[in-house]
């Protein structure tokens, strides 16, 4: 009976982890549902000012703001990562880091300078481990994404456009397509493409005369402020979907490390239970020998 | 329209009214404005505070926000609230703030690196003297 206290201890052992994955399970479920909310409820603030972004390109023509401007040499260029702060959910960070690995070698290739903007703990260390030149950073969102912790982090990004110190501004992040399935896309976010500052309902508005609003103060300082808070609408999308792919995925990731921790119990125990058997069937046949020498 | 245009009034994180209203007032940058049906496209920076709204046959409801833009459309009026409390200020100090930590990140990565190297070197010196010791244990049988 030497090997069964061991496999008895190892089987409590996994027992406990597999307790601990089901509560995570769970907890990631709850918060999914929550998460994948207010991914739904960011929606209309993103279509609303989309459409008044598309308007304004179109109508206003005194004024174009730099966003809207391609440039085109691309020396520099500016991305921003959206990964979460905590592990332990699958392969989503690894995936959207994998595909911004690539993209940067690509990029450094082609001799251009890459500085990046990190939203999420993950991310943050990833890039700093490989030693990529990281201008600002956001860590520690928690569950709901907050568009005044995002501000400043941006904001060094969008300043860095304005000022030429980039070309290109690139966006990464997970998709959430549904519970079982969350992609890694790049988006480029600046300059704003042109699919981008299409209005969502083009079809209705063709029949009507062009027309330009009235801006309050100036054109310019209104222009200023709908660009950057459309960008930020993005932005926080982004980190929406993100947020609500990170719950999905560790949901997945924990009920796989769950029902793993089944399979092994059931092989543990089998083992346990040839081992005893073969105990018992040992001492029994010691037992027979014994009185059949006497 | 006639009587009433449709009003939506959302923010980052919801959406926080939609409907037919008969007039609203906002608080514009360049003081209170008042919208009836039938007002000309404009588009213009509110401040924080409050946003009067009268709904047919309904009690004037009263909708705080914490600064956005109001939009006038020939059909429809859009006000796309703040969540977050906004200045040109406010919003340099956050981004400063962001910068310094990530240089700060940066900075503390050497001695990050250092602490990985020494750790994997550590569990190495004891792989080491465990497979020392287990030879010594052989040639003494």
């Amino acid at each position: 009976m030497a090997g069964s206290r061991e496999i008895r201890n190892k089987i409590k052992s996994v027992k406990n982890t597999q307790k601990i994955t089901r509560a995570m399970e769970m907890v990631a479920a709850s918060k999914m549902r929550k998460a994948q909310e207010r991914m739904k409820k960011a929606r209309p603030y993103g279509e609303k000012i989309r459409n008044v972004a598309a308007h304004m390109s179109k109508a206003n023509t005194e004024y174009r703001h730099s966003f809207l401007i391609t440039r085109d040499t691309v020396k520099r260029i500016g991305i921003i990562v959206v990964t979460s702060d905590k592990g332990l959910c699958g392969g989503l960070n690894t995936n959207v880091l994998r595909k911004t690995i690539n993209q940067m070698k690509a990029w450094q290739a082609e001799g251009e300078q890459i500085e990046v903007c990190c939203i999420g703990n993950k991310g943050l260390g990833f890039m700093s481990r490989i030693g990529a030149s990281v201008v600002s950073q956001v860590t520690g969102l928690g569950d709901t994404p907050d568009i005044g912790k995002l501000i400043g982090a941006v904001k060094v990004i969008l300043d860095g456009y304005s000022q030429d110190r980039f070309d290109r501004v690139y966006l990464f992040y997970n998709c959430f397509v549904n519970t079982m399935k969350q992609e890694p896309v790049m988006e480029q976010l600046l300059p704003l493409t042109d699919e981008r500052m299409k209005s969502s309902k083009e079809g209705n508005d063709k029949s009507k005369l062009p027309w330009d609003y009235i801006y309050e103060p100036e054109a310019k300082s209104v222009i200023d402020d709908v660009m950057v808070r459309y960008v930020e609408a993005i932005i926080y999308q982004a980190v929406a979907e993100n947020m609500a792919s990170e719950q999905s995925a560790r949901m997945v990731a924990m009920k796989a490390a769950s029902d793993n921790a089944g399979n092994v119990i059931d092989e543990l125990t089998l083992i346990y239970n040839k081992s005893r058997q073969a105990a018992i069937t040992k001492e029994l046949s010691e037992i027979v020998g014994g009185a059949a020498a006497v | 329209m006639g009587t009433v245009f449709h009003l939506d009034i959302v923010s980052a994180e919801e959406s926080i009214y939609s409907g037919p209203v008969e007039f609203l007032v906002a608080p514009a940058q360049m003081g209170e404005v008042g919208i009836y049906p039938f007002h000309a496209p404009m588009l213009t920076k509110i401040k924080s505070g409050m946003v009067r709204v009268k709904a047919q046959l309904k009690e004037e409801e009263v909708i705080y926000v914490s600064g956005g833009m109001l939009e006038v459309q020939p059909d429809v009026v859009t006000i796309l609230a703040d969540t977050a409390v906004r200045s040109h200020d406010l919003d340099e100090a956050k981004a400063i703030e962001a910068k310094r930590a990530a240089e700060d990140a940066m900075k503390n990565r050497q001695s990050e690196l250092d602490y990985a190297k020494a750790q994997a070197e550590l569990i190495e010196a004891m792989a080491q003297l465990a497979a020392i010791e287990k030879l010594r244990k052989r040639g003494k049988h």
